[in-house]
């Protein structure tokens, strides 16, 4: 089979796999968000937490929730890493140094998982389930709660509450990410991915050196890696391992799963906004932006741009054989699109306008589909802004769903759209005029250079957590610029979209008519698409240009 | 409600208002001082996209002197007729409302007024001297002193000053025409008039204020927009500011002019420059149709209303009704019928007579008789006892009335009623038409002859218009006094939605408050002081100036051409304004597409020469790229001073319809467009000696 069809089966399968879970699944989490009754299981862990579960929280109060409930979750992880000799399943490992530390914690409870360190010899098992493995669920959920809120505010009128935190948060894990993490740990091991609590194994390679693996409960933090878009693999190597993903099928299967949360919630929101075209609409903006980039990528790997990769026929450099260019480049932008960051290949290897396409996709701000919840409220704000603009052309003032986008509502959204740019340009450019930031950047002097730097806070600011590796990030600036970046990069926007939500929620509907915009045709889709790629992309062109266009052109 | 007799003012705008929707450019130069006026910082800090231009144009200015050569002064004084365009633009829509308030000034001469004291005695007062409440007397030929209702008398008053309008008003105590307007004149008779507005308060006052600008407010929509702007300049901000780190780098250095350059090259500047002059102009396009907004906000909400209230009578259908059919009895002739018709009605100046008469002549054509053919005729008036009029001539009696009273009078003469003529009578009255029955007697020869159909008259066009709005999502619903049938018939022959029939001010207020409940905007025309409450509680209240002052303080729109059926006319422009700024701003940032291409790569292509291939334009020089894109971002706002200022075209349609429009115009438009702006400019100033 050639390359090209097999690709394209590859490709096949994976939107046939999605297409399959869109109905059900997205329905199923409608229902759980709608559902007035807790289960026995949730009844006790209320009980033991204290939360009512009939209370319903203001936009004020939810957003506090998540703030207190994110807090707490980094100082645990914090304290973990840096007591991690005295506790026990260390294997042996040292205690964490305080940047690392600190720079860890804030890339796990962002959801970014950015991974400064080399996992297999700085975390024990400890850290890794019960910190880091509590993390890739919780911080999954909180996003994914946030949505909910979101779309609550949309299907809501005149009121001030948007729904439980508490409630949405548990039942996110028990009833959403709890059960496919166990069917699908199953999977992933029927597949080959590895499962134990084995220490190291000493083996040794090709060359004739000796290298230590360690086993471990790979395969259960695999399927969370994935469906909870999270990416810090247990390995350093990541999704390129074969202990992580150890073939083709694997890889299609891996792919599925750090999409399949994120496009289903487009259902969700269609249900519960009682109009399942408004869902596909969103989705469809989605898909045509993951399309365009997928098909970039592949093109300019596949060409191969470069003396050696042409002699090789394509460039394989950082490429695992096993996939290929077309799987990888699959990878990639599913894992530049969902703020996942998990890699099946070297990002850094990457053709420039191949690994440019990667970073681009990542500055549209992680909404095509986007992480597990955030990249549904992500795109709804860019919605609301086309539709602010668009709303203006039919001659009304503008409207999404019924509600009224007032001067409030365009001050948050304005203020969400400055923030990850602020972040990505100002951190970039702090690291740029450091000599001790400068110093970290391996291929010194070239576009390539500054692509790894520009990459890395784009990673960060945009929750991605994948990187260009030729960068020592671990390193005191580092560590600590990146990790705010993440802190800032998070919770800055789900603060403003729990204040849009409950801006929202207290709005009267107004009636749908024959002028209102109608935001669930391609027209919409296109002008959304428009919106995403000029509002959010032209902001970095400059630094583009700079970076991988200096180096691919 | 008074009826209306000539076609809407839009049509046939009074000669002496300011130049309508057109734009001449020699305005641009009258202009020009009150926009150099603007450049100080205090003023341009509320526009913060321009603010930015101007701080952006100070810097450059500043290091030109230290870093000297003709591309830096280029830029320089392009970055300063980037920002002087902006205000002028805001000038030249401010100057056209200066032309009406100009007008509007000259009614406001000093007046004197005859002010009555309580005891009945007279007294001369300066008119600015009137406080609330003052009783003042006007004659004819005198000027009105101040806004208030008439108490006393009846007259008739020329308006001209304010509506443009020369046929005089007739403006009397009690009832909805009483309210009198200062600076107009008296032409008849002799009213007394109390003092409803403060001095400086008046409706003129307002009225200049509004057409200058001078209490603008920006609307809700502005601020958002506006806010929308201020976020994508400081998102550009710092794209721009974090660049020379990025360029360092790579080895190489940008001036802070080009950076300055790029940045209001960047930012949305069209959109900014333009965004006052479409909001003033919009106001400005009211008042060419003789409507005052006295709000922007009443103007935006006007764009939204999902329903329009509009009373039936002036509005839907000509004032009054008319005859449009004969309907003969027995083996009475359909011309013997009108013959007799137009007899009785001969003497009936009624417009319920005339048009009998008129409809005797057109469709059988009898030609009109006057009374004076008639020697031997004694005409009976119409009175509220007999409910009956008619004409006695040569031994022939015929009486026209109300079936009740005609029939009385057909068994008082010995006559009897056929079954038939109820049936006639009932089905007119099923229809929601009014009959009216002949009767003649000759002889001793009584009988009906037969029943003559008036009905209510739906104005011309009135079914497309209303169409139109559907299309566009607008509800329309007639009220009316008439009951449920008769409402209900005219309801669909004018095409509206939905009727209140029977309503009271009562009723129209509660089908306010419902429609609003379910969160549309609504809005009304009214005229009377009962009108008031309904006025206020609508989102667009549209008074008529015939109307109360307690109704023209109640809306938040006076027609001054108490015309109703503007009000359609009023969406409209609500609509328009809001399109015009969502097109430009597309455009706006359409545009900027075209300006990286022109700027980033004359700015790194020295070093990294693979970036010359983003030279998709080919431009002469890194040079001539960047002063053309400055040169192209300036000369568009001064190219769309027209477009900002007449308002998009707009057409009623779809949502999608005109999205599927406007994208396409502004939004590819702006896309493309200033690739070949750029290319022509550079081509252009590529000659210059030290560009090219």
């Amino acid at each position: 089979m050639s390359d090209t069809a097999a690709g394209l089966l590859q490709v096949g399968l994976l939107v046939l796999l999605l297409a399959a879970a869109y109905r059900p699944f997205g329905g199923y989490m409608a229902r759980v968000y709608s559902s007035e009754k807790d289960n026995r299981v949730e009844k006790v862990t209320y009980k033991l937490l204290g939360v009512d579960s009939k209370a319903d929280q203001t936009w004020a109060v939810y957003a506090r929730s998540v703030l207190a409930f994110s807090a707490v979750g980094v100082i645990l992880l914090y304290l973990l890493q840096r007591f991690q000799a005295q506790l026990p399943l260390s294997l042996g490992l040292p205690n964490v140094e305080q940047g690392s530390a600190f720079n860890t914690a804030a890339s796990f409870v962002s959801n970014t998982n950015w991974q400064g360190y080399v996992p297999e010899v700085t975390m024990g098992h400890l850290v890794q389930f019960a910190g880091l493995a509590v993390q890739n669920f919780v911080s999954a959920a909180v996003g994914i709660v946030v949505a909910i809120a979101l779309i609550r505010g949309f299907s809501r009128s005149k009121t001030d509450r948007l729904g439980n935190f508490w409630v949405d948060l548990i039942r996110t894990v028990l009833r959403v990410l709890l059960p496919i993490a166990v069917v699908g740990t199953l999977v992933l091991v029927a597949m080959g991915v590895v499962q134990n609590f084995s220490g190291m194994h000493e083996v040794t390679t090709v060359a004739g050196q000796t290298q230590n693996i360690p086993g471990g409960p790979v395969a259960s933090q695999e399927i969370i890696k994935e469906l909870g878009t999270n990416g810090g693999g247990f390995y350093n190597a990541n999704s390129a391992h074969p202990f992580e993903n150890p073939n083709p099928l694997s890889d299609i299967f891996e792919i599925f799963l750090l999409l399949v949360i994120p496009v289903c919630l487009t259902r969700t929101f269609g249900v519960m906004v009682k109009d399942k075209k408004q869902g596909y609409a969103i989705l469809g903006a989605m898909g045509t932006i993951w399309a365009l980039f997928t098909f970039s990528a592949t093109f300019f790997e596949n060409q191969g741009a470069g003396t050696a990769a042409r002699a090789a026929g394509a460039a394989m450099e950082g490429k695992e054989t096993r996939f290929g260019e077309w799987a990888s480049a699959l990878f990639a932008t599913s894992t530049t699109g969902t703020s996942t960051g998990a890699v099946n290949s070297m990002h850094d290897s990457y053709t420039a306008l191949g690994g440019g396409t990667a970073l681009f996709h990542m500055m549209l701000g992680e909404v095509t589909p986007g992480g597990t919840g955030s990249g549904l409220y992500g795109m709804l704000v860019l919605a609301v802004l086309a539709v602010f603009v668009a709303g203006l052309m039919v001659g009304r003032t503008p409207e999404y769903l019924r509600k009224k986008i007032t001067a409030r509502e365009m001050k948050l959204v304005s203020l969400y759209i400055l923030t990850t740019p602020a972040i990505v340009l100002i951190g970039t450019a702090i690291a740029m005029g450091l000599e001790t930031a400068r110093a970290s950047i391996l291929n010194t002097g070239g576009p390539h250079g500054f692509s790894e730097v520009l990459y890395a806070f784009t990673s960060a600011g945009n929750n991605n957590g994948s990187a260009f590796a030729g960068i020592s990030a671990n390193t005191l600036f580092y560590n600590t610029a990146l990790g705010l970046a993440m802190l800032l990069g998070r919770f800055v926007p789900m603060m403003l979209v729990l204040a849009l939500a409950g801006s929202f929620a207290k709005q009267q509907p107004v009636p749908v008519t024959q002028g209102t915009l109608p935001t669930h045709k391609a027209l919409f889709v296109t002008m959304l698409v428009g919106v995403v790629l000029i509002v959010t992309g032209l902001t970095y062109f400059p630094a583009i240009t700079l970076g991988p266009l200096a180096e691919g052109l | 409600m008074t009826t209306l007799t000539k076609p809407p003012a839009s049509k046939a705008a009074p000669a002496k208002k300011a130049p309508s929707g057109l734009f001449d450019p020699k305005m641009l130069l009258t202009s020009l001082p009150d926009a150099l006026k603007k450049l100080d910082p205090r003023v341009m800090m509320k526009n913060p996209v321009m603010f930015v231009v101007e701080v952006g144009a100070v810097v450059s200015t500043v290091l030109a002197f230290t870093d000297s050569s003709v591309f830096v002064w280029l830029i320089v004084i392009w970055l300063w007729l980037t920002t002087i365009f902006a205000n002028l633009a805001e000038a030249v829509a401010e100057g056209r409302g200066k032309a009406q308030a100009d007008t509007l000034r000259r009614a406001k001469t000093e007046t004197t007024a005859r002010r009555l004291k309580a005891d009945g005695i007279e007294e001369e007062v300066a008119a600015t001297a009137l406080q609330l409440g003052d009783r003042v007397v006007v004659e004819a030929g005198q000027i009105i002193p101040g806004d208030g209702d008439v108490v006393e008398g009846v007259a008739s008053v020329d308006e001209s000053a304010i509506t443009g309008e020369s046929a005089p008003v007739i403006r009397e105590s009690g009832g909805d025409r009483s309210a009198v307007t200062g600076g107009t004149k008296v032409l008849s008779d002799r009213i007394v008039v109390q003092i409803t507005t403060k001095p400086g308060e008046s409706f003129i006052d307002r009225m200049i204020a509004l057409v200058e600008g001078a209490s603008r407010q920006k609307t809700p929509n502005e601020i958002a927009l506006n806010i929308l702007l201020a976020s994508l300049t400081i998102v550009f901000l710092l794209a721009t500011v974090t660049l020379p780190p990025f360029a360092n780098y790579a080895g190489s250095e940008i001036s802070t002019v080009i950076l300055v350059a790029l940045l209001v090259c960047l930012i949305p500047t069209t959109i900014g420059a333009l965004l006052s002059a479409i909001g003033i102009a919009g106001m400005d396009r009211l008042v060419q149709r003789n409507v005052l907004a006295m709000s922007g906000r009443a103007v935006e909400a006007a764009g939204d209303v999902n329903t329009l209230l509009l009373d039936k009578t002036g509005t839907i259908t000509l004032g009054n009704r008319q005859a449009s059919e004969f309907i003969p009895l027995g083996d009475v002739s359909e011309t013997e019928l009108a013959d007799a018709a137009q007899l009785s009605s001969l003497a009936d100046e009624t417009p319920e007579g005339r048009s009998i008469v008129v409809l005797a002549k057109t469709q059988y054509g009898l030609r009109e008789r006057h009374t004076g053919e008639l020697p031997h005729a004694t005409f009976v008036e119409f009175t509220a006892q007999t409910r009956m009029s008619g004409v006695d001539v040569d031994g022939l009696q015929i009486r026209k009335g109300a079936a009740g009273a005609v029939s009385a009078w057909i068994q008082s003469h010995g006559g009897t009623v056929e079954a038939d003529l109820g049936n006639v009578v009932d089905g007119i009255s099923a229809s929601g038409g009014t009959p009216l029955v002949v009767a003649s007697s000759k002889d001793g020869a009584v009988r009906a002859l037969g029943v003559i159909h008036l009905k209510d008259v739906v104005k011309e066009g009135m079914r497309e218009r209303f169409d139109q709005m559907r299309a566009m999502g607008i509800r329309t619903v007639m009220i009316t006094g008439d009951n449920p049938l008769t409402a209900q018939a005219i309801a669909e022959e004018a095409g509206v939605d939905d009727f209140l029939a029977e309503a009271t001010p009562e009723d129209k207020m509660a089908l306010i408050k419902k429609e609003q409940e379910g969160g549309r905007l609504v809005a009304m025309t009214g005229d009377g002081t009962n009108d008031a409450p309904a006025l206020a509680q609508a989102d667009v209240g549209v008074a008529m100036n015939s109307g109360t002052s307690a109704a023209k303080e109640a809306g938040n729109m006076v027609d001054l051409d108490s015309n109703p059926t503007k009000l359609i006319e009023i969406v409209e422009i609500g609509k328009q304004l809001l399109i015009t700024r969502g097109s430009l701003t597309t455009f706006s940032i359409a545009n900027d597409v075209a300006k990286y291409f022109a700027i980033l790569p004359a700015l790194f292509a020295a070093t990294y020469p693979g970036l010359d291939k983003l030279n998709i334009m080919r431009l002469e020089s890194a040079e001539s790229a960047i002063l053309s894109a400055v040169i192209f971002n300036a000369l568009v706002i001064v190219a769309l001073v027209p477009l900002a200022l007449r308002g998009v075209r707009y057409k009623p349609s779809s949502a999608s319809a005109m999205l599927r429009r406007n994208l396409l115009i502004y939004g590819v438009g702006g896309l493309v467009s200033p690739f070949i702006g750029i290319k022509l400019i550079d081509l252009l100033i590529s000659v210059i000696p030290g560009i090219g």
